[in-house]
């Protein structure tokens, strides 16, 4: 059978598995609609946590983001794990101890401020909007390259889908789909690279593998011109301000934090960490590897090889544009050199049409390809290459899910429940939770079908305000009881309002006119996070110091997220 | 309907509803700034300095092929946030366990 049918029948299974969870799971109570009921077993939990937090991006675009930048990628490997130990240290078991719904349930509660309150749901929606836009275009991506469709029905059978389970079973259902998204993103990642480290370096587990040939691939770096593959080119403190940026900002992010509600205990919550980063460390240390073999594989296979003569891989590719060859010189060989192998359209998109004549480079290669085309690479069997399809729509469908809980949450119990009617019934909470669900996802399909010009920026923008906002927000709220709403909101405004200008103000299609000489100490705007949040900690400490504490009651609130206030026995006495 | 644990309870969660004495509460509040301390300097030490910050220098020294710096940036400190998170998993559950509350 082809690669066609097997992706329609990978499809079709797995799309009925997603929707038959959520029939199965259909929640009637807002407990568990936005938390699961609290009684997600941390194994689950931590599976659930893993597929959430790996998106479409994660899937498809960052091995080759990797692979083209070499050791200067680390920035995403070490921020995007890393940034699970300050979850797990300084915030994941405080907030399951406060236990209620939402982020900002716990930012207004704390602070004793429905502004406060007000501005996280407004920052939380912010944050997983940019987000969700970007995994629709995802689903979109998926289709059209496996099935040949136009991006537009891919984007609308997502949000349609997506709709579907997320409205009906909550959070208890997207538990559960992301829980079987998990075995499928995982499956359709690990099996090819496992199967090109066996072939490339003789050793089938990637993480082992590729360090008998990362050498090689340095040298043959260097021969064609490139600088090689394990050399820095960003500056130090560059890559410390972004590696610094994607773990605070990880640590910030809303969409995950919630999941830390769903545990029966505090325990469970703490436990849930150790296996979150378990299963995602099993895809973020393949990734490096395979970056490796692929990049390898790609140099020798195409690298002043006869056009005519290409891999197969190369032009089944060729047609969705993914790799692209212009005869620079005109001697039939494909040179593969540094720069760019086209101009650019004014949009920021390649020009295929204008080779650009500056440099000898002769093929332009997509990030994405490298995913890809691995199975057809290490010539995998049909169905396996299908597999990745699913992945791909797995990684995409499960962070979207989640996101959109998030937005629904902060749109309807944070701001319709708690600061607009506070007498609202269960039952209106649950179907303004559903409603928002679905406005949320049609929404984010109208960003995924016409993604404005700052999608490329949303990695800096999504992390750069976590980082410079809940972050500092939460850590503060629990590990310093002093800390009182006027700090808060004096910190939270400047540092979130540093972050947005200066990422505005160097980011082109967002209409930002600095130019890179003026970068603060020559950190780019995916690092500057960093910058808003040491504002945001040291603005917030100073006004907290020159204005009275906070109330008794709040004080209390945070003496009982501190410790086990036996909140357990007490409740199995009363 | 019977409340579960750490829902939203009525009465405002606080001293007086503790099964901790204020001794106990300190003991506990130190043991866990002091292992969250530990942790952290190690979080920070391996990425950031061995990772980043002196990557050059440690390149110097080869695992097969792959240069030590590049590799703890790329592989070491993921594995190493595995431990430590395990580490204080373990660690304040038995703390918990220890001091006799669960929730």
């Amino acid at each position: 059978m082809s690669v066609q049918v097997w992706t329609y029948i990978l499809v079709a299974i797995t799309f009925s598995l997603y929707i038959g969870i959520a029939l199965a799971t259909r929640v009637r109570d807002t407990r568990s609609f936005y938390i699961a009921g609290q009684g997600i077993p941390p194994l689950w939990n931590g599976m659930a946590i893993a597929a959430d937090w790996m998106s479409a991006a994660s899937f498809l675009s960052i091995t080759g983001i990797i692979a083209f930048s070499g050791y200067d990628g680390s920035v995403y490997l070490m921020g995007w794990t890393g940034g699970y130990v300050l979850l797990a240290l300084l915030i994941a078991p405080f907030l399951r101890r406060f236990g209620k719904f939402t982020v900002p349930d716990f930012v207004g509660d704390r602070y004793g401020s429905q502004a406060l309150r007000a501005l996280a749901a407004l920052t939380a929606i912010l944050i997983s909007f940019v987000y969700v836009a970007g995994q629709m275009r995802g689903v979109g991506v998926v289709f059209s390259r496996f099935l040949n469709t136009d991006i537009t029905t891919g984007v609308i059978i997502g949000v349609f889908l997506v709709f579907l389970y997320a409205s009906l079973s909550g959070m208890k259902g997207i538990t559960w789909t992301q829980v079987s998204q998990y075995i499928v993103l995982i499956l359709a990642f690990i099996i090819p690279a496992a199967a090109i480290s066996l072939q490339l370096s003789g050793n089938p587990i990637p993480q082992l593998g590729f360090l008998n040939i990362v050498g090689d691939l340095d040298s043959l770096q260097r021969d064609l011109g490139f600088a090689a593959y394990t050399a820095q080119n960003k500056t130090n403190t560059d890559i410390f301000a972004i590696t610094m940026a994607l773990m605070v900002g990880t640590a910030g992010l809303p969409h995950v934090i919630t999941r830390f509600y769903t545990t029966p205990t505090v325990q469970g919550a703490r436990t849930s960490a150790i296996w979150a980063i378990v299963f995602i460390a099993i895809l973020y240390t393949t990734v490096p590897a395979l970056a490796i073999f692929a990049k390898t594989n790609l140099i020798n296979s195409l690298e002043n090889k006869p056009y005519a003569s290409a891999p197969a891989w190369f032009k089944n590719w060729e047609k969705t544009k993914l790799v692209v060859f212009t005869d620079k010189n005109g001697d039939g060989l494909m040179q593969y050199k540094p720069g760019a192998a086209f101009l650019k359209t004014p949009t920021g998109g390649n020009d295929f049409a204008k080779p650009d004549p500056a440099n000898a480079n002769e093929l332009y290669i997509d990030n994405d390809i490298l995913v890809l085309a691995t199975p057809e690479v290490a010539n995998l069997s049909p169905f396996l290459i299908a597999l990745v399809a699913a992945g791909g729509l797995a990684a995409a469908l499960s962070t979207a899910s989640g996101l959109l809980i998030t937005v629904s949450g902060a749109v309807a119990h944070d701001i319709y429940y708690k600061l607009i009617n506070p007498n609202a019934s269960e039952g209106a909470r649950l179907l303004a939770g559903r409603i928002t669900v679905g406005v949320a996802a049609i929404a984010a399909g109208y960003f995924g079908i016409n993604p404005p010009g700052f999608v490329a920026q949303v990695v800096a923008l999504a992390f750069g305000l976590a980082a410079a906002s809940f972050f500092p927000l939460l850590v503060l709220g629990i590990f310093d009881k002093r800390m009182n709403w006027q700090g808060a909101m004096s910190g939270l405004l400047l540092g979130l309002g540093f972050t947005l200008i200066y990422i505005i103000n160097f980011t082109p299609s967002l209409g930002g006119r600095g130019a890179p000489a003026d970068l603060f100490l020559g950190i780019s705007t995916t690092g500057i996070g960093t910058v808003g949040m040491v504002i945001n900690f040291v603005v917030a400490f100073a006004v907290s110091r020159l204005t009275p504490a906070p109330s008794q009651h709040v004080q209390d609130l945070v003496e009982s997220v501190r410790y086990p206030s036996g909140t357990l026995t007490e409740a199995q006495s009363h | 309907m019977t409340q579960p644990p750490g829902s939203t309870s009525t009465a405002p969660p606080g001293p007086a509803h503790s099964g901790l004495t204020a001794e106990q509460r300190l003991g506990y509040w130190r043991s866990n700034l002091t292992l969250t301390l530990s942790l952290l300097a190690v979080w920070f030490v391996v990425p950031y300095l061995f990772g980043i910050i002196f990557s050059t220098n440690l390149n110097a020294v080869k695992l097969v092929q792959a240069p030590l710096g590049f590799w703890i940036a790329q592989q070491g400190s993921i594995y190493v946030f595995i431990i430590l998170i395990a580490i204080y998993a373990f660690r304040m559950n038995a703390l918990d366990r220890a001091t006799g509350v669960d929730g």
